[in-house]
């Protein structure tokens, strides 16, 4: 098969089924009471817990091509991105639903009264422009430049949403400082390579 | 007011038990989970953590709300014990090395008979009596529990505080080789709590040593805690090895880590949010709808009047 086929056919279907494992693994803790005595506690946490992690995934994906030179990550990225999308969709679906059961009046007082609920709303306004702007028709009307720069926000998107799960912990928080770290890595190596003075490659064959 | 009385008579023993039920239930889920996708869920439950030993001469004691209650699987699972870890089941995950036997308590300060006691004669002279409360924690979340325990107050009586006695101090007990949450400093160790000498003689007030007809279990705070109905169940402190009895106020763990947050007294109360989260309504363990969180707990005629004239905003 030739490569472009491959990756169309064999490797885009696959991550995709791969992203979508921690909805089955979800379905499994669902059925075998694996979600504990709160499970919507449980589904909520879940869903935000992937939520970060696909969050810093997609992240992840331009450094470790430039590091390691895994050209054929970018192909996955936008489809990373938007998994990431979906699974803070159902982490803040979890909580209107099923915690505070379409109680609009109660969710919007925790919106403005609970800062790390306010910070999450941020986040996650933050993300639904760059959902919508996914598409190659978007990319298009926004040109190549204007694209990015917006897809920019995803930095503070990522910051604010770490920043969102510390404020919530009450006594332990390793786990946010774990996720802090990751972040704070990825963001560093992009400061890195743009404060790295560039030398096109093309010169530097030429001396 | 919400709270009912019942004569031993009234409460029904279909609603007492359904430990049996969960018992076959977790049978299932241990098979299926061991021939299903593994270990993950029968890790969970270790056999050993449903060893609990059956106490006797348990009387029905006078306090007994007679809403279901919450299932001996979720009371034994779900709970909030940082000593075990900070996982609300990290508690029956890593409480196994606990060794609640053999027990002492040591009984300090303002009274006249300070000393070291076994477990068995603190415990020993009162009549165990069944409580049925209703716990309301300070996240929200709320259960029903059939504790088993003697008074307080009782208990107090025979240490026989002197009248400088005007506040009681708790402590748990510091073990970091049994109890691996305390291998870190996550909270300052011990943890300690406080009531006012008022509220340690309210009825309500319970020395738990089982639920359940039980002996406690290690993640629910064996051998001996406290269990006040109408206070965030924070206050009802673990695994006790000293009660002291001090004229000033005592220290608190969560009051000392983040004193907006956490009150000394920690009356359940609707009208006082958490600064993270609204207290007006709480979930119960098991349901899915939540509902109205009732002032004290739905135990403001019993303990409203401790805190009469003092303002619940300020003082919460
Ligand atoms: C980019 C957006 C967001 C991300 C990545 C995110 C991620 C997280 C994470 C990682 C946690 C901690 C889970 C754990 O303890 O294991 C959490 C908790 C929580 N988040 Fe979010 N979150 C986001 C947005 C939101 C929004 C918009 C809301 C609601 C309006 C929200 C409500 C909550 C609540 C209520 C909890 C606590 C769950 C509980 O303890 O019951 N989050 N979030």
């Amino acid at each position: 098969m030739p490569r472009e086929k491959m990756i169309r056919k064999v490797a885009k279907p696959a991550i995709f089924a791969l992203c979508l494992g921690p909805v089955a693994w979800y379905a499994w803790l669902a059925v075998s009471g694996g979600l504990g005595a709160n499970p919507i506690e449980a589904t909520t946490r879940y869903f935000g817990d992937w939520g970060l992690r696909f969050l810093l995934i997609a992240l992840a994906v331009t450094p470790l091509r430039e590091i390691f030179g895994f050209g054929i990550l970018a192909r996955f990225r936008r489809m990373i991105g938007l998994f990431a999308f979906f699974y803070v969709f159902l982490h803040l679906t979890s909580y209107v639903a099923l915690d505070q059961f379409f109680d609009m009046a109660a969710v919007w007082s925790d919106i403005v009264k609970r800062n790390f609920i306010t910070v999450g709303m941020i986040a996650f306004a933050m993300l639904v422009p760059l959902a919508v702007t996914s598409t190659k028709g978007w990319m298009k009307r926004l040109g190549g430049k204007s694209w990015q720069r917006l897809h920019r926000v995803v930095y503070a998107a990522g910051v604010l949403a770490v920043v969102h799960f510390y404020m919530m912990v009450k006594a332990d928080v390793r786990e946010p400082l774990v996720y802090a770290a990751i972040l704070g890595a990825l963001l560093a190596w992009r400061v890195f390579m743009r404060l790295k003075p560039r030398v096109p490659v093309k010169r530097l064959r030429g001396l | 007011m919400l709270i009912k009385v019942t004569r031993p008579t009234d409460i029904k023993s279909s609603e007492i038990t359904p430990k049996s039920v969960f018992l076959n239930r977790r049978k299932f889920l241990k098979t299926a989970a061991v021939a299903g996708a593994g270990l993950a869920v029968g890790q969970l439950l270790p056999d050993q953590a449903w060893a609990g030993r059956k106490l006797d001469g348990i009387v029905k004691g006078r306090f007994a709300t007679d809403e279901e209650q919450t299932s001996f699987m979720s009371v034994t699972s779900y709970n909030n014990f940082y000593e075990f870890g900070t996982d609300k089941n990290d508690p029956v995950k890593n409480s196994g090395a606990f060794k609640a036997k053999p027990w002492t308590v040591e009984i300090a300060g303002e009274c006249e008979k300070p000393g070291t006691y076994a477990f068995e004669d603190v415990i020993k002279p009162h009549r165990l009596e069944e409580r049925i409360y209703r716990l309301r924690c300070v996240e929200a979340w709320s259960m029903v529990v059939p504790w088993v325990g003697v008074p307080l107050g009782d208990v107090i009586k025979r240490f026989a505080p002197t009248s400088a006695a005007k506040y009681v101090a708790f402590e748990t007990i510091v073990r970091p080789e049994e109890m691996p949450g305390q291998k870190r400093p996550i909270l300052p160790w011990p943890y300690v709590e406080g009531l006012r000498m008022d509220e340690a003689m309210n009825p309500l007030t319970l020395l738990a040593v089982g639920l359940y007809g039980e002996e406690l279990l290690n993640q629910n705070g064996a051998p001996i805690r406290l269990v006040l109905p109408w206070k965030y169940g924070f206050k009802s402190i673990k695994s006790i090895v000293k009660i002291t009895f001090t004229e000033k106020e005592p220290p608190c763990t969560w009051n000392q880590q983040a004193s907006h947050e956490y009150g000394f007294y920690a009356n359940v109360n609707p009208q006082v949010d958490h600064p993270r989260w609204s207290q007006a309504k709480e979930r119960r363990i098991g349901e899915f709808f939540k509902r109205e969180t009732l002032m004290f707990n739905g135990y403001a005629d019993e303990v409203a009047s401790l805190y009469s004239g003092l303002d619940l905003q300020r003082y919460y």
